[in-house]
Formats: C-alpha cells, sequence, structure tokens
C-alpha cells in the first residue's frame, strides 16, 4: 500500500476506533445513568483513548520505519555490488549508488541498461517492494491491535481524560521540541560536512587564504585543477555590500522610525507604515531582478557618464538595493524601541525648553540607544545571510577589493553557486559550501545573540 | 531682561532651524522608501504587462492529406506525427512567395513560433475530418516578432543592431497589410510549463509546485506551531532550563539565514532520509522549517492576548487544565493565530534561497502531479528566466514577479480583513 494509503487506512481506524470507544463506554455505564455520571471521564475521552492506542504506536513505528528505509535499503544495495565496484573509492562508490538508484527510479532507462546495474536496480526495486509490504502489514497489524487493547482499557473506572491529556501534552512537548532538534540538525549538517571539508583543505588556508577559485580537478593530470579555498575574497565581498546595505538601510531607517513615530499624524501614519510593510513583504528574487535588470545597469550608464568604469554586477547595484529591502526591517525595530521610551522622559525634556529634535537627538536616542544597536546587528545579520540579491545581482568572480563600482563575491553566492552544479556530493568543492554555511551560520549566531540579549536586557529597563 | 533669557533668544532662530532641518530628514527619508517602493512596481509593471498579450499571425494552411502523410481514417498515433511541419512551411511560402536564399528561407520559417506545427496537430487531432480542407489558423509568432511588435526592436536601428532584418521587416509589413498580424490575450503564460522558447513558456507548472509545496508546509507547520506555541504559553513551566533553551532557540532560528535551512535540507533530508531531491515534499519540509518560529512567535501573542478572566471562568466551573487551554482560549486565539500563519505562508511563498540548494531549480515542463514529482516554484521560476538573455522572458519574468505579488498581496489581505473582522479587543 502507499504512504498515502497507509495513512488515510490510519485515519479512516482513527474514526472508526473513537466511534466504538465512546459507545462502549456508554454501554458500559449503568442503563440508569446513561449520561454517563459514573464513568470516571466523558464518554468521548474513551473514544480518544482507543484512538492514542490505534494510532500512535503505529505512526511511531510508520514514521521510524519509512526513515530508515531508504538508508537501509542503499547500504543493501551496495553491499551487494559486484565486488570491483566495492573497491573503488568512495565517491565512485557514491556515483555507482546513485546511478543504480536513478535507474530504479526510471522503468524506461531500466530496460536498456548495463547488466549488472540493472540487476542491482531491479534488486533494489524488489527489496524496496517487500519493505514496503512489511510495512503495511506491521503498521496496520499494530494498529489493529492497538483498538483492541484500547478497548479492553474502556471501563468506567479508567481515567480516561488523565490519560489522553498527558498524551496530548507529550505531543506538544515533542512540537515545541522541533525547534531544538532543528537547531541540532542544522549545527550537525554543516559541523560534519565541514569537517569533512577541514580534512582535505587546512582550516587556516581557508581562513586566511586569499584566493578562492574552487575549480577541482576532473583527472589528475589537468592543468590548473588545483582548487584554492581561501574565503578572504568572499568575506571581504561580503562584508563590503552588507556595508554597503547598511549605509541605506540605518539612516533612512532609523529617520523614518523617529518620523513616524515622533512627528507624524495618524493619518500620514496609517498610509506610510503599511507601505513600509509592502516594502518588507516583497520576496527577495523580486529585489534580485530589480537590482540586476534596472539598477545595475542603471549605476553603469551613470557611472560612465561621469568617466568612472563601472563592472556590470558592481558591489553597489547589490548594497543598494539591499539596503532598500532593509529599511522597514530597520525602522520597525527602531519603531518598537523608540516606542518604548517613557513618555515621562520626553515631558521632562520638553518641560526643560527642549525642541523636539533636540529632545529626539539627546533624551531619547540615548536612551534607546542598546535598542537601537540591537536593531542595527539584526540588520546586519539580515544584510549578510542575504541570498538571492547578491546571486542574481553581484558577480561570480573572488577579486579582493573594497571599491564598491567592481564586481565582488559573497558567501552566500558562492554557497549558491557551489552546490547547484551538477556534481557528486563528497567532492571538496560542494563540502567548501558547508564551510563557508558554517562560517555563515556562527556569524549569523553570534549577530542574533549579541542583538537579542541586548534588546530583551534593554526592554526590561523600561517595563 | 536677564542675560539667560537673552542667550536663549539669540540662539532660537538658530534652533528652530535645526529643528526644521531634522524634520525634513525624517520625512525626506520616509519619501524616499516610498519612492524606492514606487519606482520598483512602475519598473516591474511597466516590464511586465506586455506579457499578457502574445503576437499571432493568420496563415491559410491546406491540411492537404498527401503532404500530411496521413487519411481521415489514421490512427490517432499517426495523426499524432503526421508532417505539419510541411504544411506550415507550404503556407508561409504562398504568404511570402519567392524566397530562395537560404539564410532568408530559415527566417521565414522562425516567422511563427515553433508551436505553430503542434496547435495544427491540435486541431487535426482533435476533429480528424479537418483532413482535406483548407484552414485560416491564428498561429503564435515567434518572439522576436512579438518583441517587435511590442515596440522593443526599434525600426530605425542599422540593420545590424536589430534582431529583425530588413527582408523580415518588409514581410512582416506586408502581413500586417493584409491584417495578418494580431495581438491576443497570452493564455499560454497561465496554461502551460516552462519552455525554451520564452512565447511558449507558462507559469503553470511553477504555480501549481508552489501550491503542492505551501500545501505540504501548511499541513505541517500550522498544527505543530500552534501545538508548541500552546505548550510554551500554557503548559511550560516556568524557569525552566529545556523550556528556557525552547524559547531561545525559536528567537534564534527566526532570524538564521534562509540558505542555512537550504543547506540542512541538502543534509539531512536528501542525504541522510532520502527524500527525494526537487519535490514538493522537501520542499515543503524545509519551508516548515522556517516559517515555524515565525507561526510559533504570533501564535504565542495571540494566546497572550486572551485574558487570564476566560482561563479563570473556564477552570471554576471543573473544566480541567487542558479541557480550559482547548476549548475556551485556543478558539478565542484562532483569528490571531491564522493571520500569523496566512503572513508565514506568504513568506514561504516568497523564498528561494534554500529551495535552490534542494534542487528545485530544475528545468520542468509538466505539471507536477504530487508532492514527490520534480517541480519548480514560482519565485524559483522567476529566478531561473531572470537568467535567460532574450528580451521576452525579462517580459514573462516580470509578469511572473506580478502573479506572485497578487497572490502575496490577497494572501496579505486576507490576514487584514481576518484581523480586523474577529480580533477581539478586551
Amino acid at each position: 500500500m502507499s504512504t498515502l494509503g497507509i495513512l488515510l487506512t490510519l485515519m479512516l481506524l482513527a474514526a472508526f476506533s473513537y466511534y466504538i470507544g465512546r459507545k462502549r463506554s456508554l454501554a458500559l455505564a449503568t442503563p440508569a445513568k446513561r449520561d454517563g455520571n459514573d464513568l470516571h471521564s466523558l464518554p468521548s475521552y474513551y473514544g480518544y483513548l482507543v484512538v492514542v492506542w490505534a494510532v500512535i504506536p503505529a505512526l511511531l513505528v510508520f514514521a521510524l520505519w519509512s526513515t530508515l528505509e531508504t538508508p537501509l535499503l542503499t547500504s543493501n544495495m551496495r553491499s551487494h555490488l559486484p565486488a570491483e565496484y566495492q573497491d573503488k573509492s568512495a565517491d565512485e562508490l557514491s556515483l555507482t549508488t546513485n546511478r543504480v538508484l536513478n535507474l530504479a527510479r526510471d522503468p524506461a532507462q531500466l530496460a536498456t541498461a548495463d547488466p549488472i546495474f540493472k540487476a542491482a536496480a531491479e534488486d533494489y526495486l524488489q527489496m524496496q517492494s517487500m519493505s514496503q509490504t512489511i510495512k503495511t502489514i506491521l503498521v496496520l497489524a499494530l494498529a489493529i491491535a492497538g483498538v483492541f487493547i484500547g478497548l479492553r482499557h474502556v471501563k468506567p473506572k479508567t481515567r480516561a481524560r488523565n490519560q489522553v491529556e498527558r498524551v496530548v501534552q507529550f505531543i506538544m512537548i515533542g512540537c515545541a521540541s522541533i525547534a531544538i532538534l532543528t537547531t541540532v540538525g542544522i549545527v550537525f549538517s554543516v559541523l560534519i560536512e565541514s569537517y569533512r571539508f577541514f580534512g582535505q583543505v587546512p582550516a587556516t588556508e581557508f581562513l586566511f587564504g586569499t584566493h578562492w577559485s574552487p575549480q577541482t580537478a576532473l583527472r589528475a593530470d589537468q592543468a590548473g585543477s588545483s582548487g584554492s579555498f581561501g574565503a578572504v575574497p568572499l568575506f571581504v565581498g561580503t562584508l563590503l555590500i552588507s556595508a554597503i546595505a547598511l549605509l541605506i538601510a540605518v539612516p533612512l531607517g532609523l529617520m523614518s522610525a523617529i518620523y513616524l513615530s515622533e512627528y507624524a499624524g495618524p493619518k500620514l501614519r496609517a498610509y506610510a507604515k503599511p507601505a513600509m510593510e509592502i516594502l518588507a513583504g516583497i520576496p527577495t528574487v523580486v529585489y534580485g531582478f530589480f537590482a540586476a535588470l534596472t539598477v545595475a545597469p542603471f549605476i553603469r550608464t551613470l557611472g560612465e557618464a561621469m568617466g568612472l568604469s563601472v563592472a556590470s554586477e558592481s558591489a553597489l547595484a547589490a548594497g543598494l538595493v539591499m539596503g532598500i529591502m532593509i529599511i522597514p526591517f530597520m525602522s520597525s525595530l527602531s519603531d518598537d524601541v523608540i516606542n518604548a521610551v517613557p513618555q515621562s522622559m520626553r515631558d521632562g525634556s520638553y518641560g526643560m525648553g527642549a525642541t523636539k529634535s533636540e529632545t529626539i537627538k539627546q533624551v531619547i536616542l540615548p536612551a534607546a540607544l542598546p535598542g537601537i544597536v540591537g536593531a542595527f546587528l539584526l540588520a546586519a545579520s539580515r544584510a549578510i545571510g542575504e541570498t538571492m540579491i547578491v546571486v542574481m545581482a553581484a558577480g561570480l568572480a573572488a577579486n579582493m577589493t573594497i571599491n564598491p563600482l567592481e564586481a565582488v563575491t559573497t558567501v552566500t553566492v558562492q554557497i549558491v553557486t557551489l552546490l547547484t552544479g551538477d556534481q557528486e556530493f563528497d567532492s571538496a568543492k560542494t563540502l567548501a559550501a558547508f564551510a563557508l554555511g558554517l562560517s555563515l551560520f556562527i556569524v549569523t549566531l553570534i549577530l542574533n545573540v549579541v542583538a537579542l540579549h541586548i534588546v530583551r536586557k534593554y526592554r526590561e529597563q523600561y517595563d | 531682561m536677564s542675560t539667560t533669557t537673552e542667550r536663549v533668544k539669540a540662539t532660537l532662530g538658530k534652533r528652530y532651524a535645526r529643528e526644521k532641518r531634522f524634520r525634513f530628514y525624517g520625512l525626506a527619508s520616509i519619501a524616499l522608501s516610498i519612492l524606492f517602493l514606487v519606482i520598483l512596481l512602475a519598473d516591474i509593471i511597466g516590464k511586465g504587462y506586455p506579457a499578457f498579450t502574445s503576437t499571432y499571425i493568420k496563415l491559410d494552411v491546406q491540411l492537404d492529406a498527401q503532404t500530411l502523410g496521413v487519411s481521415a481514417d489514421s490512427t490517432p498515433e499517426q495523426l499524432r506525427t503526421a508532417n505539419y511541419n510541411t504544411v506550415v512551411q507550404n503556407s508561409l511560402n504562398t504568404l511570402i512567395p519567392g524566397v530562395t536564399e537560404r539564410k532568408e528561407k530559415k527566417a521565414l520559417k522562425s516567422l511563427v513560433s515553433g508551436d505553430a506545427q503542434y496547435e495544427l496537430q491540435r486541431r487535426v487531432m482533435d476533429d480528424p475530418t479537418l483532413i482535406g480542407t483548407n484552414q485560416s489558423v491564428w498561429v503564435l509568432a515567434d518572439d522576436d516578432i512579438d518583441t517587435y511588435y511590442k515596440g522593443n526592436i526599434d525600426r530605425t536601428l542599422p540593420e545590424g543592431d536589430r534582431r529583425i532584418k530588413d527582408f523580415q521587416l518588409t514581410w512582416l509589413d506586408k502581413l500586417e497589410a493584409d491584417g495578418r498580424i494580431e495581438s491576443q490575450f497570452n493564455t499560454i503564460f497561465f496554461t502551460r510549463g516552462d519552455s525554451r522558447e520564452p512565447e511558449e513558456a507558462g507559469i503553470l507548472s511553477a504555480l501549481i509546485g508552489s501550491f503542492y509545496t505551501l500545501l505540504v508546509t501548511l499541513s505541517l507547520s500550522f498544527p505543530i506551531g500552534v501545538a508548541a506555541a500552546l505548550y510554551l504559553e500554557e503548559f511550560a513551566p516556568k524557569n525552566n532550563f529545556w523550556v528556557d533553551l525552547i524559547e531561545v532557540n525559536i528567537n534564534n532560528l527566526a532570524a538564521v539565514p534562509s540558505i542555512v535551512f537550504g543547506l540542512l535540507g541538502l543534509a539531512v533530508f536528501i542525504q541522510l532520509f532520502g527524500v527525494p531531491r526537487s519535490a514538493p515534499l522537501v520542499g515543503g519540509l524545509v519551508l516548515t522549517l522556517m516559517t515555524l518560529p515565525t507561526i510559533i512567535i504570533a501564535a504565542r501573542a495571540a494566546l497572550r492576548a486572551v485574558p487570564p478572566s476566560i482561563r479563570e471562568g473556564a477552570l471554576g466551573i471543573g473544566a480541567s487544565k487542558t479541557q480550559t487551554v482547548f476549548q475556551n482560549v485556543l478558539p478565542l486565539a484562532m483569528p490571531g493565530i491564522l493571520t500569523g500563519t496566512i503572513i508565514g505562508m506568504a513568506q514561504a511563498l516568497g523564498e528561494t534561497a534554500p529551495l535552490l540548494m534542494i534542487g528545485m531549480i530544475a528545468f520542468i515542463m509538466d505539471v507536477p502531479s504530487s508532492v514527490t514529482s520534480p517541480s519548480t516554484v514560482l519565485p524559483v521560476q522567476i529566478y531561473l528566466w531572470s537568467d535567460s538573455p532574450e528580451r521576452a522572458f525579462t517580459e514573462r519574468t516580470s509578469a511572473a514577479i506580478m502573479v506572485l505579488l497578487a497572490f502575496l498581496v490577497s494572501m496579505n489581505l486576507l490576514a487584514v480583513i481576518l484581523r480586523k473582522r474577529f480580533e477581539r479587543r478586551w
């Protein structure tokens, strides 16, 4: 039975278990008290109890089996390959594995394939269908057994509500823990692959090397094929574009926030705020398109009119558009912190005869400074991690320059370029992407933690 | 008058000027931000609206059985593979007679799109009695011709600088004088998948791919997000290490760059668990992890807005904690939770970077049929098209952006309406 079929059957079974569990509890109740008064819980809780017994063990087994199925089947297939394939390097083995898996997915190719691969693919398919059959039988048997066990628990004395509520609570804890699992997953996936990368390329070369050209050899005798993985040009490029973006976003965002919260009348606020929110809601791929097709050519023509040589993928264009994207982010964060400054501080300043702008500059901004620094750090983290704009509008060549009119490349651009081509998963090239991802994750993590800490600490001060 | 007052008075003019300047800076930055928005939208709409029409050319075709190599009682398979190409070419040759040079012959053939012969094929297969008759058929023009008619190729330029040569222009002028050129609404854009030929490219497969991806995202992130928010807001013990850890993680994940989620998807879902690449399933899983923080944070805010008196009332008449939360608090918080969910979905709809990592950038012509078939999504389609040099693709990219923005605007409007109608203030 297909995955969807199993899930639907389980759902039907759940509905059925609820129905009979509830009915059974009513039948067990003393006829004189049919409302269920001598049952410990409401009849529906007995229904839920049976559902819990029927569905949860079955679902757990189903999930576990489905997760482990593919890896186990693949490794089984690998171990059955002829010895000559087994002895080869890990890279080639994984290439062979992928070839067999592709054959197994595509019946048209299977018919005409090399007999060795064909046998392996057919073997794989057979094992897969066997695994699916066993899974179906096991899961459904567990579910049906669960119904019977559940029904045996339906007795007036059973504390059905408490049991069901406990299960519900465990499910909720499980859902909340997904946040931790995600972080662990991110850390492990980038750490493990980065570890493998640093086995091939020394960490010092990666962190301090100034030459980035991740082309590795296809054949050992190829010329100019030794990839070099010095990431400094990428870090410089990322910082350059982020700096341009922040140079635009921070003053504009901050001034907009000040004007909106201190000066603007309700009417202007009613229109300007949603307009800013629209700016925040536009997908980054749209900004990227705008940067690559409108802003970059515009800056190039403008620069050439002034006698400057501007690269067609200048850092300035990408940074400028990224800055526009971050304005609303900066402005809404600053708006929050400015509004958190208590009115009494303003009133005090006005009472001393200060003008509004003097109050803002000398009282409100200093009071809100930690929050604004936090907002700045969050905006910086946004800029560093932003991908689509730079992928579409910044260059690919790793130039080490701080001239905003030249093309630079960034960490995120390189991750995308390294991982979207056709290559094996284990080459130094793809692993480099994970090492870049690790550095990106660490930097943004530090920025976020510091920023969130500052913002939270500051908020508590005035509450 | 005292000296202090005099000193204050003396600087007053300067101070007021400074005040005015400061005010002006504030107003200017708002105006500038809104100006950027207007320029962005105007640029996209200006580039994109011509894509909603296409240029068609009227051909008189002779569906002659001999040329086609079929007869009225051929099997559908024979009809499918019949020689429509020659029919199209013959009709072009009669329209523009006397073309002998090789280059010009080639240009004549590419006056109409490659879709022209398939258009004939569809008509004949729908109605085999057409064989042997003469028909007037509007067929799709090539994208260069389309671009010319949309005014994007300047005929006053020197011949070497434009994609349409002088002899082609004389043909086009003749066809136009005969009333054989017409601009029609571009239905292909909405009813077909991607194509290498811009005039035949559409967004349907990307739209359906987006739909499946969002379906997976919604069906996972909504229940998980609500359950997590309920636990953290209503049940979790205070000052517990694990609960604090969960909260720190949620806040942090909300600010992790989206591309990192793509790396997670690639390493964990695809490499480790063997979820098929390029499928809406794995895209949905990655986007679920991305939108969960948004939904959890919004749901918690909505739950916090329900006043304690509701809880106390329910508990007072004997409801258990779980009953109180599920039967009283949750329904009241639902509008707020739904609003947050819609905003999270809108984010997921516009997300591109992590989907590139998990292989959703394949060239997909077919409409995906399930959550495990290879597909692409609307923003990725935009990214793919934006790389193509043809002017006609730029146009379609902008049009696809307009469609994407239309979806986002309607989702956000729905959220606003929901909030306005159902949100209660206590």
